[in-house]
């Protein structure tokens, strides 16, 4: 069974290639068969290749299948390798199964539109690319994944590509990825310069060998790669291109820019950790980006119109806490952040997706209202979500995803007390912000009517996420509350666990729990109380002079935005447009030189019988001249 | 000393063939210029004949004879062609070929 993982990735590439080619003259239901199916058949594969792994498991902590040699020159050898542990394969399950889920829902969703085939097409492509990067065995193969999700992801963003606007986030998407892209190769480069390998594993002994802990060399690649990281997940500085990227369709908000692409930069870190342990000034780094991450996107989710926006800032916030916990050594504590947020954020955004949907493409939370009996499942779902997302305490996975981030942010030595402060007020901004969008949309009187209720295939995948929004949390449960660390267990066999610092037991433990529980009750509170159509204090707190002047600057993501325009784009534009005119100028000199020859030499051209007879004459004598000499 | 009297008259000759060939605008005047500069030339052919003794001279004289001919008879079909169309004879006024 484990010889079948080739097939994971290759499935939804033969998906794409067919509705590529073919999809145009496909119906709608072999469109249906041919996307979904490929993306149904690879989450099975990956279920059969999943139980025979964890059949062996941990007596056979991997499994490499190489398929064919890529690059075969004097220098290197690169295959096309796959690589099976414990970390690909939880990345494999949550990508398969929420794509699956997510290409499901978008058989309701995406039906009014012309470029069914195309969309499937893409979002196949974007799986190939996806599973690509998390089973590659070596950097050039996880690079090559790296570049097709951002293809994919701007080729989704655009998808509407009749609207400019759109067009335009999805080069804005490609563009700013690209930095992190950049800088990710340059660290490619020096890897391969300085040790003579690529593979990942290897690598990272070599490195592990020759390079002593806090070498320049150690923390310049470590930089890189975490430059790479920080574009692909949408953490600053290269944050600004998220929010726009909800201009695609809401499936496509779903997968990439919930559930997968925006985490492929967690896993890169992740993977790539005995590294990043080897450059502690870096690992550092990653806990201040993502705790600053978390704090700023927080804040600006707080007020925005937009639900997707309000989401996508969401998105990023809850990436910071995954940056947050790999920066402070609790690397499963990330990734199991990673696997409930997967879950919540795809099903919030399903579920805002199904309001959308309902409410004929409205997107403006303040001209919503009151759907929570007009659309009563979605409500349900939407509500589990953002319970999830807040992490109300022992029902929600979320809960306990959370939870052991903030323990290991009080209890890790690489961690600061302001860490944990920082992380803490974030769980409050979550909850209320998860909570403003419930009740602007949800409660209070209907603004506009929803026209029809989601259909089955919309409904499905909201009830299946919804489920694992609340049951998936159980495969960690912390000592102080059942003590069963199933998932750390399965994760231990990658990924280092940190020993804490002395003087933490249960006890303290427990206090920090319920420190934790109560900011998340109190920001859900604190949203019944502003944003609760009745009250209303939201609007007069808006209304005052530092409101006035606070929210428009968090609402444009704290000026980031605006920054790059005047800093780059603006000097750049400025810059190409000066020097093509020079270069212009140039080139048509050439052709004003060129046309003045020419009005000379037309103008010996007289049409006069003597004029010709005159030149003959003198050029003869001319010549007779030359001759005589 | 015969010789050269021989060739300043062709010289000379020419001279007034070329330039009354320039300066005249009537084609038929145009085409006697020709002759007369041809004539020249075949002066000079009888001239240097005489001077070495030799008959190709006279030869030469024959053939540009002969050549004048057949040209004027080609020229003047050309200038009928050219006084039917343009309706004049002046060599300035068949200037289509300009710029």
């Amino acid at each position: 069974m484990l010889r079948l993982l080739w097939l994971i990735p290759a499935l939804p590439l033969a998906g794409f290639l067919v509705l590529a080619l073919f999809g145009g003259r496909f119906s709608r239901r072999q469109i249906v068969w041919v996307g979904c199916g490929s993306v149904g058949t690879a989450a099975l594969v990956t279920a059969l290749v999943g139980a025979d792994f964890l059949r062996g498991f941990p007596d056979r902590p991997s499994y490499h299948q190489t398929l064919w040699n890529w690059i075969d020159t004097s220098g290197m050898t690169i295959g096309v390798s796959w690589y099976l542990d414990a970390l690909s394969l939880l990345m494999v399950a949550v990508i398969t199964g929420i794509g699956f889920l997510i290409h499901l829902y978008s058989v309701e969703y995406m039906s009014g539109d012309d470029g069914y085939a195309r969309f499937f097409a893409y979002m196949n492509l974007f799986l190939a690319a996806m599973l690509t990067l998390v089973l590659a065995d070596n950097l050039p193969l996880l690079y090559l994944g790296w570049e097709g999700v951002g293809l994919c992801s701007y080729l989704l963003i655009g998808f509407w590509y009749r609207e400019p606007e759109y067009g335009a986030a999805a080069q804005k998407a490609f563009i700013v990825t690209r930095i992190g892209d950049t800088a990710f190769a340059v660290g490619l480069f020096i890897l391969f310069t300085q040790l003579k390998s690529l593979s990942i594993q290897q690598v990272q002994t070599l490195a592990a060998d020759a390079w002593p802990v806090g070498s320049n060399l150690a923390v310049i690649v470590a930089v890189l790669f975490l430059a790479g990281a920080v574009g692909k997940s949408a953490q600053l500085p290269l944050q600004v291109w998220l929010p726009d990227a909800m201009a695609g369709p809401t499936p496509v908000s779903a997968l990439i820019h919930a559930a997968t692409m925006v985490t492929a930069g967690v896993y890169l870190i992740a993977r790539m950790h005995r590294l990043f342990e080897l450059a502690p000034p870096v690992l550092e780094a990653v806990a201040v980006i993502g705790l600053l991450t978390l704090l700023l996107a927080a804040c600006s989710a707080l007020v925005q119109r937009d639900i997707k926006r309000a989401l996508a800032y969401s998105t990023m916030s809850q990436i910071g806490y995954m940056f947050l916990a790999l920066g402070v050594g609790a690397w499963s504590a990330a990734l199991f952040h990673f696997l409930t947020h997967s879950c919540f954020k795809a099903l919030l955004f399903l579920a805002a997706g199904s309001v959308i949907h309902s409410l004929r493409h409205e997107q403006d939370i303040f001209r919503m209202g009151g759907l929570r009996r007009q659309l009563p499942l979605t409500f349900w779902t939407f509500l589990i979500g953002a319970a999830a997302m807040s992490g109300v305490p022992f029902i929600t996975s979320g809960f306990y995803s959370k939870d052991w981030i903030l323990w290991s942010a009080w209890s890790s030595p690489l961690s600061h007390r302001w860490i944990w402060f920082g992380a803490l007020l974030g769980t409050l901004l979550t909850g209320l912000y998860s909570f403003r969008l419930i009740f602007r949309v949800f409660f209070g009187e209907v603004r506009t009517p929803p026209s029809g209720a989601p259909g089955v295939a919309m409904l499905v995948p909201l009830v299946v996420l919804a489920f694992f929004a609340v049951t998936v949390g159980f495969l960690e449960l912390p000592r102080t509350l059942g003590d069963l660390p199933l998932f750390s267990q399965y994760l231990s066999h990658v990924l280092p666990t940190i020993e804490t610092i002395p003087g933490m037991d249960e006890s303290v433990e427990a206090h920090e729990q319920i420190a934790v529980t109560c900011s998340a009750l109190l920001g859900i509170g604190l949203a019944a109380v502003l944003f609760l159509p009745r009250a209303n204090v939201a609007d007069r707190l808006a209304g005052t002079s530092l409101g006035r002047t606070l929210l428009p600057f968090w609402q444009g993501g704290w000026g980031f935005d605006r920054m790059y325009d005047g800093l780059i784009v603006r000097p750049w534009l400025h810059l190409t447009r000066e020097s093509g005119e020079i270069i212009d100028r140039c080139y048509e000199s050439l052709v004003v030189a060129a046309e003045s020859f020419h009005g000379w030499l037309s103008r010996t051209q007289t049409g006069h019988v003597r004029w010709y007879a005159a030149t003959v004459a003198v050029g003869a004598l001319v010549l007779l001249g030359l001759f005589a000499m | 000393m015969l010789t050269t009297h021989a060739l300043v008259l062709a010289i000379m000759l020419f001279c007034i063939g070329l330039v009354g060939l320039l300066s005249r605008r009537n084609i038929l005047y145009m085409l006697l210029s020709l002759e007369i500069m041809l004539n020249a030339a075949s002066l000079a052919f009888i001239a240097g004949g005489a001077r070495w003794g030799q008959a190709d001279g006279e030869i030469m004289f024959l053939f540009i004879l002969t050549l004048a001919a057949a040209e004027v008879s080609v020229a003047l079909g050309i200038v009928l062609q050219l006084s039917y169309r343009f309706k004049t004879l002046d060599a300035d006024a068949f200037s289509e070929m300009k710029g």
